[in-house]
């Protein structure tokens, strides 16, 4: 079985990002960038598939620059067998990014395709969905349980939706979004992070997976929201009470 | 003049009230194109249900009516969705935000080769056309951005857009044909472990009561948390801290990764605000925020704080309200 983790390089949770004077998008200088933390739940999720069935070939692949690497060789320390890094430059929104992945995929043939639900930089929620049409496999997002069905053709999938949790059964290949409950991606222990140093990443040249699709999204600028003011400290429920319904008149 | 496509969700009972914002925002959309927009609902049995979305002033609700679109399963919905937009030639798909769209239209999105936006929460035009505005990064920024191609598919905060000015008659009721051979057949719906209780969803709800790691149970978060909510007439809430130890249902959770609310009044209980939970409340008309630790950052973004243990003063607040 061969398991395809696409990887994000977005900005660290925990950093406050900063936008640029010109609005064109946020500083980068100086930010710690890390992988997208649903994409690692999905990979956390290959390994343990691996760890379940031994025979599983986990192939981590990103989109963008050099600096692109780095997160590849995060994804080799926590236990991928393959990195692979596809180029490209200037921002891609998901259907580029989608059309790429597909490319990849049609010369890897995955069984499955295991990735975050959203990125937390464009919080869009929809490269997953949008590969699983381009290539024409059916698709399980916001998935909290996994479960290989025997045979190894099917997965059982629990989604996290609106309604509560919500069970299908997908057969192979699919794509599958990952949601925060599956499992808590593993600590990588310093030795894994040595060795991955010394794993190769292989390249993909950005023309060599046919015709380069363009973004159709396109950022006019970004700006810092409207903040919002703290407003006052009451002391008692009584005058809270009565300043929701007299001065707020929301209840 | 765009054609706009509606795509209204339900409960396979009603149709979400979150679905009248998307038509209100085709409205806006065809005020500044002088385009039109149609709805479409989908699934099994549905004709009572599409009724509902008769009075939300479209030139047409369309109802694509088939067992096998009984269950929301995004590749056959997708197709569905995907054939109408191209026999309606339409140049805008929209839904409002939920996990339903957000699980079906960028599957669309991927059979109409378009370029999607997600969580829009405002339009405008300029010299050169239509753009649109919506969050990033954890709502720490907004962004203005244009999509070309000739078709758009964008979900739409519910609460960015009120319910749509209805004019006139109701809307005629077309049925499309849906050839259930051509319906994909890779996935099963095998159930759905529905959430527990009667309380409206938080996106929808005027008033949401929410709670933090301040609780310490699943019976403490429903005599506190919900025993406001009940008081209140609201939907109850949750942070990711809650949800991932297990105390409240994932439907619950509320934030960048979760639900975006923006209710008239959101009630922080036990809640610190980490910058993700804040992303999914900025939008609230007042937040109150009821925490133990005065430095808290939820204080920074309450119009009313009060710093006080959350078991000693919900209860009292719980009995006030009834009195």
């Amino acid at each position: 079985m061969k398991i395809v983790v696409p990887l994000k390089r977005v900005p660290d949770p925990d950093t406050r990002i900063r936008i640029r004077a010109d609005g064109s998008g946020i500083e980068t200088d100086g930010v710690k960038f890390t992988v997208n933390p649903f994409d690692a739940i999905a990979l956390e999720e290959a390994l343990r598939l691996r760890e379940r069935f031994g025979e599983v070939a986990i192939v981590a692949v990103t989109i963008g620059g050099e600096e692109c690497i780095e997160q590849l060789r995060t994804g080799l320390a926590m236990g991928a067998d393959r990195a692979v890094l596809i180029r490209a430059t200037g921002p891609l929104d998901s259907l580029a990014v989608a059309k790429r992945l597909a490319a990849f995929c049609r010369k890897e043939l995955p069984d499955l395709v295991l990735m975050g639900k959203q990125a937390i930089d464009d919080d869009s929620n929809q490269t997953g969905q949008m590969l699983a049409a381009v290539l024409g496999l059916p698709q399980a997002t916001f998935v909290s349980k996994l479960e290989m069905l025997p045979g190894s053709s099917r997965v059982r999938c629990g989604r996290e939706t609106d309604a509560g949790i919500e069970t299908v059964v997908v057969s192979l290949p699919a794509i599958l979004t990952t949601d925060l409950r599956l499992n808590e991606p593993r600590y990588i222990a310093l030795p894994g992070i040595l060795k991955a140093r010394k794993k190769p990443v292989e390249e993909i040249g950005a023309a060599e997976l046919g015709v380069p699709p363009r973004s159709r999204t396109i950022l006019l600028k970004l700006e810092a929201p409207s903040r919002r003011e703290g407003g006052i400290r009451v002391k008692t429920i009584d005058e809270l009470i009565t300043r929701l319904r007299h001065e707020a008149k929301v209840i | 003049m765009p054609q706009i496509l509606v795509i209204a969700e339900h409960d396979r009972r009603t149709l979400r009230p979150a679905s009248a914002s998307a038509a209100a925002f085709a409205q806006r959309f065809c005020s500044l194109t002088e385009g039109a927009y149609e709805v479409l609902v989908l699934g099994s049995d549905v004709a009572g249900i599409a009724a509902g979305a008769a009075h939300w002033g479209a030139a047409a609700v369309l109802v694509a009516d088939a067992p096998a679109l009984a269950m929301p399963l995004a590749d056959r919905y997708a197709h569905v969705i995907a054939q109408v937009a191209r026999d309606r030639g339409a140049g805008v798909v929209v839904a409002a935000s939920s996990t339903f769209s957000k699980d079906v239209l960028p599957r669309a999105a991927g059979l109409l080769d378009a370029g999607m936006l997600s969580d829009v929460v405002d339009l405008a035009a300029d010299a050169e056309g239509i753009f649109f505005r919506r969050a990033m990064y954890a709502g720490n920024a907004v962004a203005s951005v244009r999509l070309e191609g000739a078709v758009r598919v964008l979900t739409v905060r519910a609460g960015a857009f009120a319910a749509p000015v209805v004019q006139g008659a109701g809307s005629p009721i077309i049925t499309v044909e849906v050839d259930p051979a051509a319906l994909p057949a890779a996935t099963e719906f095998v159930g759905c472990e529905p959430k527990m209780g009667s309380r409206p969803d938080p996106t929808e709800a005027r008033i949401v009561v929410s709670g933090g790691r301040a609780m310490r149970t699943a019976e403490d978060f429903e005599r506190l948390v919900g025993g406001l909510a009940d008081a209140l007439g609201a939907a109850i809430g949750s942070s990711r801290a809650l949800v991932d130890s297990g105390i409240t249902h994932n439907t619950l959770q509320i934030g960048q990764t979760g639900k975006i609310v923006a209710p008239e009044l959101y009630i922080a209980l036990g809640i610190s605000g980490a910058i993700q939970h804040l992303a999914g409340i900025k939008d609230s008309k007042v937040i109150v925020a009821i925490n133990k630790d005065g430095d808290a950052p939820i204080f920074e973004v309450a119009d009313y704080g009060l710093v006080a243990d959350v078991y000693t003063v919900v209860p009292e607040m719980i009995a006030k309200l009834k009195s």
